[in-house]
C-alpha cells in the first residue's frame, strides 16, 4: 500500500499548512471541559488534608470537629479508610520509576512534607475546605533531610534502571587521563533549582459511579491509559469497569503523566461511599507532588589550544524521593552532541525527603544542557573562539555512544540560519563589549538535542456515509495540537475538509495510546492515524471501482487522488467519483479501521534519531542594578517534518518562556529544617508573566527524516533545551559573570 | 475559609458600630479573602463596607483627598493625581494586576498583610500570626525579608508599593472609630515588629481608614518610583525606592526618599533626607545618602544582596527624580 | 436584597442576591463566603471561568464587573449583589456581530493568532483583554504586556496573545 500522506493536490493539503486549532472555538467560549468541570447528581467534595512534616509518623488525627460541620459526609484517615491493596505492585502506573509507589493513607508514615494525610469528604466544597481546617493532626517529626549538598557523599547508582531511560554509557577511551594531559582544561559545578510544573489547572479528578459497578472518571492526566492501569490496579477492578476520559488537559509539560494521589483518593472515596467524588487540588498542593529536581552536576572538558575536545567528563548527583529511584538522562547528551575520543558520563541519585521527582518538559535535557553548553561556552571564551565555531569543531555526524548515523541532523543548518536571523555576525566578542545606554547587551547562543521518539499507538478512523471522517484514540492533547494535526492528516489522506473530519482524544474507550510525552505523540499518533485512513482510502476505491460503469473502473490505487471528497484519476481529474457515492453504491454506511504504528525497528538498527536545537538570545542587564531581560530569542528547529507550522511555532515559544522561567524565575525555596517547599504559590514561584516575554523568533530548517512515513520527529521539548545555557551565555557575554546556578536572580548579578 | 456572619453597613458609623471582637472590615477583599482561604485570616465577622460614601477623590486643603474605598485604579487613572501626584500614580500602577488594581481600594491597601512564607503557611509557626510561636524565617528562607528595623520576634516586610510613595509624599490617613475621628501621619501608621509583629499599624480596633489626605506638595516635577522584583511585573518589590525632590537650579531644596521591600512598614531615614538638601543633585550627592541608609542595614542569612542593592537602587531612584526622568511602567528598561 | 442598614446575616443563612450574568438576571440564595468563582463554577455551570490559583496570582478567573476585571476568585458574591458580570460564555454578546455563532472579535483573533495551547488560562486572557481595552490605558506592545501581566499562561502563548490583542485594538470587527 501506499504510504504517501497525500497524493492529492496542493489546495486541500493541510499538512504542512499553518492551520488554526480545531478545538480553538471550544477553547475561547469556555465550552472545553476540564477534568473538575464533569459533574454528577450527588457529587461528593473531598478537600485533601497535607502533612505540615517532611518525614516521621502521624500519631493521631481529631476529626470530631469536622465530622460535626453539617453537610460533611466522612473523613478519611488511614486509620478508618476502607481496606486497601499493600501490594506497591498494584500501583505501578505506566511511566513510574523503579521503587514502591506512595500509597494515600495506607498508613500513618510520613514521606514527604504536603502528603495527604485525611480527605474530608462532605456536599459541597465550601464544607469540605472549612471542615479540612478543622481536623488536628500530631506528628512525632523526624529530621528531614533535604539539602542534596550534604548527601553527595552518599549518592549511588541507581540499582534497577527506570524503563526508557537509557543509564549512561560505559566510558570510552581515558577521559581522566585525556583531561590531565589536555592544553586548555575547563571543570566546573553547574546546578538548577528545584522547578514545579505548575500548570494552570490545578491537578483534578471526578469519579462518576455508574450502574452495576463501573466508574467514569475525568482524570487530569496526559494520557487515560496510565489512570485507567493505575485505578484498575490499585483498586482490583477490570478495565471495562473504568473508563477514564480526559479530552482537554489545562496543562502537563510532565506534570500530568502519572496519575496522582487526588485519583487514588477520588476513587477510594467513592467506593467507599458509593457516590460520585470530585477531589482538586489547590494551587498549594501542587508542591506535593511530581516536580524537576536539582542536580549537581559536574563537566570536564579537556580541549587542543584550536578547540578540538580531547576529554569530556559529565557526572551528576539528582535528587530523588525515599521511596522510588526517579531517573532522568541528564549526562548522556554530552555523549550524543560532541566527537570525543575520551568520554565518561556518570549519573547518581541522592535521596531526599520530597515527593519523587518527575519528568518535566525535555526532563533530564534542560538540566544537562544547561551544564554542557554553558561549559562549552565557557571553553570558547577560554580558547578565543566563536561559540558557535568552537561546537562545529566538535560537531559529529555520527551518534557516539551508539556508533550509528544519525537519520538526520540539520543541526548545521539551524545554526547558519538562526545565525543568519540573528544576526550573529555583528557581535563583538569580547565580555561587556556591548552597550545601549546603561545596559550592557549579551549575546548568547547554545545548542539543543532530544530524542525523536515513537512509541506504540493505535487510531480508529471511521468514515461514515455522509463522508465524514472521525479519528480518535486515548491520548491526550495537552495543549500541543494533537485535534489538529490529526484533523489535518485525516482530512488530506482522505481528501476531505478539515471541517468533515472530527478527532476524539483522551478516552479509554477509544484506540489505545500512550500518554502524551516526550514529544512522541506526532510521530506516534499521526502514523497510525495516517495508517488507518489510507486503510480507510483503499476500501473506498475497491468500492468506487465497482460501481456499475465506474470512471475509476481500471484504475490502479497508486494513480488515484483523493481530493475534494472525490475520488479521481491522478493523470485525468474528470474522471472521478464522490466517496459518498461509493459508500452508497457498495451498501455501506461506515468503514472502521484502526491503525497502527510504532518505532520502525529496522530504521532504530541503523540510525538514531534525534531533534536539533541552534538558540540566538539577546539579553540586556542593567550595569548598576542587575535586571535583566531577555529582548531577543531566536530558536531554530531541526525536527523533521512541520505538520502544522502555526502550532508547531506555539510549541517552540512555549518552550522558549519555560526556558526564561527555568534561567532567570523559577525556584521552589526548601526550608531544609522543616523540608518544606516554602513559596508554594503563583505569587512567590516566579513564572514569566507577559511582562517578561518579547520578541520571540523560530526557524524550522528543512529536515528530511524517514524514521516514520510522516518525516515527522516531534516539537514538544526541544524548543527548551538551549534556551537556558543560551541566556547564561548571553548573561556572562553582557556583564562578564558566568552564573552556574540557575536561577540567575539578582543576588547573583551584583 | 471559616465560617463567619455577614454585615452590609451603610453609613461609617454602622460599620464601627458592626464591630467587636473577631470582625474585619472587608472591601477589595484582595488580600483579606486569599489570607482566609490559607486559615491565615479567621473572622467571625465581616463588615461590608463598600456601599459606605467614601469613594470620592476631592480637593482638600490645597491637596486631595483620597477616599478609602477609591480603588487603586481609580486613584492612579485620576487626571488630578497624574498630574499632582505623578510618585503616587506610578507607584499604584507598579503593584499588582490590572484586576487586583480594579479591585483593592486605598483603605485596604494600607492594611495589606506581608508576603512572608512563613507567616501564610499555617503549618509552620509565625509570631506575626500566631504570637509567640517563634519565627522561622530568621535562617530561614528570607530572601525577601526585611534589613531594616526587624526584631528578633519578625523580619517580615510590608509588601504595599502605594503606601510607599504615601510615605514619601507625607500624607495623612483620617481615621474613624469608636471614639471618633483622628489623624495618623503616614509615618506613624505603619510600625515596626517589635514585641508585638501581630500588630503592622496603629490603628485602634474598630477604627476604619475613611480617607488618605495628600498634602499639596507633590514633587509632580522631579520624582521616580523604581521597583526591583524578581520577574519583570506582577511580583512583589525586593527594593523599592520612591523619590521626590524639589531643586532650585541643580541644588535640592526638599528630599523625600522611601524604600520599599526593606523592612516592616515604609522605611524613611529623615537624616538621609536632610543631607541631600542644599546639596548639588550629583551622583556622589546620592551615594552620601545611600551610604548612610543602608548603614543601618543588619541582612538575614540570605538576603545580604538586599544591602548593595538597595544603596544602588536609592543613587539610581534619586538621579532620576533629579532628571525628571521617572521609571517608565511598561519600558522595563530602567531609566 | 439586603437593607443598607441590614442586621448581621449569621452563618448558617444563605443571602438573596440578584446578579445579571451574561445578560441573564438571576436571584440566587448564597452563603456569605461564597467567591463569585465558586457561585459561577459550582453552582451556576458556567465552567468557562477558571480556577487556577484561587489567589489573585494567576487571573485564570477574569471576569468582567459591570464591565471591569477582576479576579472573580477574591470577590466574594454577596458583595456584588445588584452587578453585571460577564463571563467568557458571555463575550460573544459583546461583540459587534452578535449571533449564535458569533465570536467577538478578540475570540476570533485568539484563534487566527494560536494565542493559546491548553486553554486554561484562555478565558481569563480574554475577559483581562476585554477589560483591558475598555480601560483604553495600553497602545503600544510594551503597554500591552504591562497591562496583561496579570493573566499567566503557563504554555507561554504572550507573544501571540499580544499579537491577537494588537490586532483587535487595531482592526476591531473589521479584522
Amino acid at each position: 500500500m501506499a504510504t504517501q500522506i497525500s497524493p492529492a493536490s496542493g489546495t486541500d493539503r493541510h499538512v504542512g499548512s499553518p492551520r488554526s486549532r480545531v478545538d480553538g472555538p471550544a477553547k475561547v467560549t469556555g465550552l472545553a471541559k476540564y477534568a473538575a468541570e464533569f459533574t454528577a447528581e450527588g457529587l461528593v467534595h473531598g478537600y485533601i488534608v497535607t502533612s505540615t512534616i517532611a518525614r516521621g509518623t502521624v500519631t493521631a488525627i481529631d476529626t470530631a470537629a469536622a465530622r460535626a460541620v453539617p453537610g460533611v459526609v466522612k473523613v478519611l484517615t488511614h486509620d478508618n479508610r476502607p481496606d486497601m491493596s499493600e501490594d506497591p505492585k498494584s500501583y505501578q502506573d505506566m511511566v513510574g520509576p523503579p521503587g514502591v509507589p506512595y500509597r494515600p493513607l495506607l498508613d500513618a508514615n510520613v514521606l514527604f512534607s504536603g502528603q495527604p494525610v485525611a480527605v474530608v469528604l462532605a456536599e459541597d466544597f465550601e464544607t469540605a475546605r472549612y471542615a479540612a481546617s478543622l481536623v488536628k493532626v500530631t506528628y512525632k517529626a523526624e529530621t528531614p533531610k533535604t539539602d542534596i549538598d550534604a548527601l553527595l557523599g552518599e549518592a549511588y547508582e541507581p540499582p534497577k534502571k527506570r524503563d526508557g531511560i537509557k543509564p549512561p554509557p560505559e566510558p570510552w577511551g581515558d577521559a581522566d587521563g585525556a583531561y590531565a594531559k589536555a592544553p586548555i582544561q575547563l571543570r566546573q559545578q553547574y546546578r538548577m533549582a528545584n522547578e514545579h510544573h505548575n500548570p494552570m489547572e490545578p491537578h483534578a479528578t471526578t469519579v462518576v459511579v455508574e450502574e452495576g459497578g463501573t466508574f467514569t472518571v475525568y482524570d487530569k492526566i496526559q494520557g487515560v491509559a496510565n489512570t485507567q492501569q493505575y485505578l484498575t490496579g490499585a483498586f482490583g477492578l477490570k478495565p471495562e469497569q473504568v473508563r477514564v476520559l480526559n479530552p482537554y488537559l489545562g496543562g502537563g509539560f510532565g506534570g500530568g503523566l502519572r496519575p496522582q494521589f487526588q485519583a487514588f483518593l477520588a476513587m477510594l472515596a467513592a467506593r467507599d461511599l458509593n457516590r460520585s467524588v470530585r477531589i482538586v487540588l489547590t494551587r498549594e498542593q501542587m508542591w506535593s507532588f511530581t516536580y524537576r529536581a536539582e542536580a549537581v552536576q559536574t563537566v570536564s572538558l579537556g580541549a587542543d589550544r584550536d578547540g578540538t575536545l580531547q576529554a569530556l567528563r559529565h557526572d551528576a548527583v539528582h535528587g530523588t524521593s525515599h521511596y522510588e529511584d526517579y531517573q532522568e538522562n541528564i549526562v548522556n547528551w554530552s555523549g550524543t552532541l560532541y566527537a570525543c575520543d575520551n568520554v565518561k558520563l556518570t549519573y547518581k541519585l541522592a535521596k531526599i525527603d520530597t515527593a519523587t521527582p518527575g519528568d518535566m518538559r525535555a526532563p533530564g535535557a534542560v538540566s544537562g544542557l544547561f551544564a554542557l553548553e554553558s561549559a562549552m561556552d565557557e571553553l570558547a571564551q577560554d580558547l578565543g573562539k566563536d561559540p558557535i565555531e568552537l561546537r562545529l569543531i566538535n560537531y559529529t555526524d555520527r551518534e557516539p555512544i551508539e556508533d550509528k548515523p544519525f537519520g538526520s541532523k540539520a543541526l548545521k543548518a539551524c545554526f547558519t540560519q538562526g545565525a543568519e536571523r540573528f544576526g550573529w555576525a555583528k557581535r563583538t566578542p569580547q565580555p561587556r563589549s556591548m552597550r545601549e545606554g546603561r545596559e550592557l547587551v549579551g549575546w548568547g547562543v547554545a545548542s539543543g538535542i532530544w530524542e525523536a521518539l515513537m512509541m506504540p499507538s493505535k487510531v480508529r478512523a471511521v468514515l461514515t456515509g455522509d463522508g465524514k471522517l472521525e479519528l480518535g484514540n486515548s491520548t491526550g492533547d495537552i495543549g500541543t495540537g494533537t485535534y489538529t494535526i490529526l484533523t489535518q492528516i485525516g482530512a488530506d489522506s482522505l481528501g476531505l475538509s478539515m471541517e468533515d473530519v472530527t478527532t476524539k482524544l483522551g478516552d479509554t474507550s477509544l484506540a489505545e495510546a500512550p500518554v502524551a510525552g516526550g514529544s512522541w505523540t506526532a510521530a506516534s499518533s499521526g502514523t497510525a492515524a495516517m495508517k488507518a485512513c489510507r486503510e480507510i482510502a483503499a476500501q473506498v476505491f475497491v468500492l468506487a471501482r465497482q460501481m456499475d460503469d465506474s470512471p475509476l473502473a481500471n484504475a490502479d490505487f497508486e494513480r488515484v487522488v483523493f481530493t475534494g471528497g472525490r475520488i479521481a484519476l491522478a493523470d485525468d481529474p474528470s474522471r472521478s467519483v464522490a466517496i459518498t457515492d461509493a459508500m452508497k453504491a457498495g451498501g455501506f454506511d461506515r468503514i472502521e479501521v484502526v491503525g497502527e504504528a510504532g518505532p520502525d525497528s529496522d530504521f532504530a538498527k541503523e540510525f538514531e534519531c534525534f531533534t536539533h536545537q541552534a538558540v540566538f538570545v539577546e539579553v540586556k542587564v542593567d550595569e548598576e542594578l542587575g535586571q535583566v531581560r531577555v529582548t531577543r530569542v531566536v530558536s531554530a528547529i531541526a525536527a523533521g517534518k512541520i505538520l502544522n507550522p502555526k502550532t508547531a511555532r506555539s510549541q517552540i515559544i512555549g518552550a522558549t518562556v519555560m526556558g526564561i522561567g527555568s534561567a532567570l524565575h523559577e525556584e521552589s525555596m526548601l526550608d531544609h529544617r522543616l523540608g518544606r517547599f516554602m513559596n508554594r504559590n503563583l505569587g512567590e514561584y516566579h513564572v514569566p508573566a507577559h511582562a517578561d516575554i518579547h520578541d520571540l523568533d523560530v526557524i524550522f530548517v528543512d529536515e528530511e527524516d524517514k524514521a516514520n512515513p510522516l518525516g515527522v520527529k516531534g516539537v514538544g521539548e526541544i524548543g527548551i533545551v538551549g534556551t537556558a545555557a543560551a541566556i547564561a551565555n548571553a548573561v556572562h557575554h553582557a556583564t562578564g559573570k558566568r552564573v552556574r546556578d540557575m536561577p540567575i536572580t539578582v543576588e547573583k548579578l551584583l | 475559609m471559616n465560617r463567619f456572619d455577614y454585615v452590609r453597613a451603610g453609613t461609617v458609623a454602622e460599620a464601627v458600630g458592626a464591630f467587636g471582637d473577631g470582625a474585619r472590615f472587608i472591601a477589595g477583599g484582595t488580600n483579606l479573602i486569599d489570607l482566609m482561604k490559607y486559615e491565615v485570616e479567621k473572622p467571625g465577622r465581616l463588615i461590608d463596607i463598600t456601599r459606605l460614601p467614601l469613594q470620592g477623590i476631592e480637593e482638600h486643603e490645597g491637596g486631595l483627598r483620597l477616599g478609602a474605598l477609591a480603588t487603586n485604579a481609580k486613584v492612579a487613572y485620576d487626571a488630578r493625581v497624574a498630574e499632582r501626584y505623578p510618585l503616587l500614580r506610578n507607584a499604584i500602577l507598579a503593584g499588582a494586576s490590572a484586576q487586583l488594581r480594579n479591585a483593592a481600594t486605598t483603605g485596604g491597601n494600607l492594611l495589606q498583610r506581608t508576603r512572608c512564607y512563613y507567616f501564610y503557611d499555617a503549618g509552620t509557626p509565625c509570631n506575626k500570626r500566631e504570637p509567640g510561636s517563634g519565627c522561622p524565617a530568621i535562617g530561614g528562607v528570607n530572601r525577601i525579608h526585611a534589613i531594616f528595623g526587624a526584631s528578633d520576634q519578625c523580619i517580615a516586610t510590608h509588601p504595599s508599593d502605594m503606601c510607599i510613595a504615601l510615605a514619601a509624599l507625607e500624607a495623612t490617613v483620617r481615621v474613624s472609630g469608636p471614639d471618633g475621628e483622628r489623624a495618623i501621619p503616614f509615618a506613624e501608621f505603619h510600625r515596626l515588629p517589635g514585641n508585638a509583629p501581630e500588630k503592622d499599624t496603629t490603628l485602634k480596633p474598630g477604627e476604619i481608614v475613611v480617607s488618605v489626605d495628600l498634602p499639596e506638595r507633590g514633587f509632580a516635577r522631579n520624582y521616580t518610583y523604581l521597583k526591583l522584583r524578581d520577574r519583570l511585573s506582577y511580583a512583589f518589590a525586593l527594593v523599592s525606592v520612591a523619590a521626590g525632590l524639589e531643586l532650585d537650579g541643580d541644588t535640592i531644596t526638599t528630599a523625600r526618599l522611601a524604600l520599599g521591600g526593606v523592612a516592616h512598614k515604609p522605611w524613611r531615614n529623615q537624616e538621609a533626607e536632610a543631607l541631600l538638601v542644599g546639596q548639588p543633585a550629583t551622583r556622589e550627592t546620592f551615594a552620601k545618602a545611600a551610604d548612610l541608609i543602608v548603614a543601618e542595614a543588619k541582612p538575614q542569612s540570605e538576603n545580604g544582596f538586599k544591602v548593595e542593592l538597595a544603596r544602588r537602587a536609592i543613587v539610581r531612584g534619586l538621579e532620576q527624580a533629579a532628571a525628571g526622568t521617572p521609571q517608565s511602567l511598561s519600558d522595563k528598561r530602567i531609566q | 436584597m439586603l437593607l443598607d442598614t441590614s442586621p448581621p446575616v449569621s452563618a448558617d443563612t444563605p443571602i438573596g442576591i440578584t446578579l445579571t450574568i451574561n445578560g441573564q438576571r438571576r436571584e440566587l440564595q448564597v452563603a456569605p463566603w461564597t467567591t463569585l468563582l465558586d457561585l459561577l463554577r459550582e453552582r451556576l455551570d458556567l465552567t468557562g471561568t477558571k480556577k487556577g490559583c484561587d489567589h489573585g496570582q494567576c487571573g485564570a478567573c477574569t471576569v468582567l464587573v459591570n464591565g471591569t476585571r477582576v479576579n472573580a476568585c477574591l470577590t466574594l458574591a454577596v458583595m456584588k449583589d445588584g452587578a453585571e458580570i460577564t463571563t467568557v460564555e458571555g463575550l460573544a454578546s459583546l461583540g459587534e456581530r452578535k449571533g449564535s455563532n458569533a465570536l467577538h472579535p478578540i475570540q476570533e483573533a485568539f484563534i487566527e493568532h494560536d494565542a493559546f495551547q491548553c486553554g486554561y488560562c484562555t478565558p481569563g486572557q480574554l475577559c483581562s483583554a476585554v477589560g483591558m481595552m475598555g480601560e483604553g490605558h495600553a497602545h503600544s506592545r510594551d503597554e500591552i504586556r504591562e497591562a496583561m501581566s496579570g493573566n499567566i499562561c503557563r504554555c507561554g502563548a504572550y507573544t501571540n496573545i499580544v499579537d491577537a490583542i494588537e490586532d483587535v485594538m487595531q482592526h476591531g470587527a473589521a479584522r
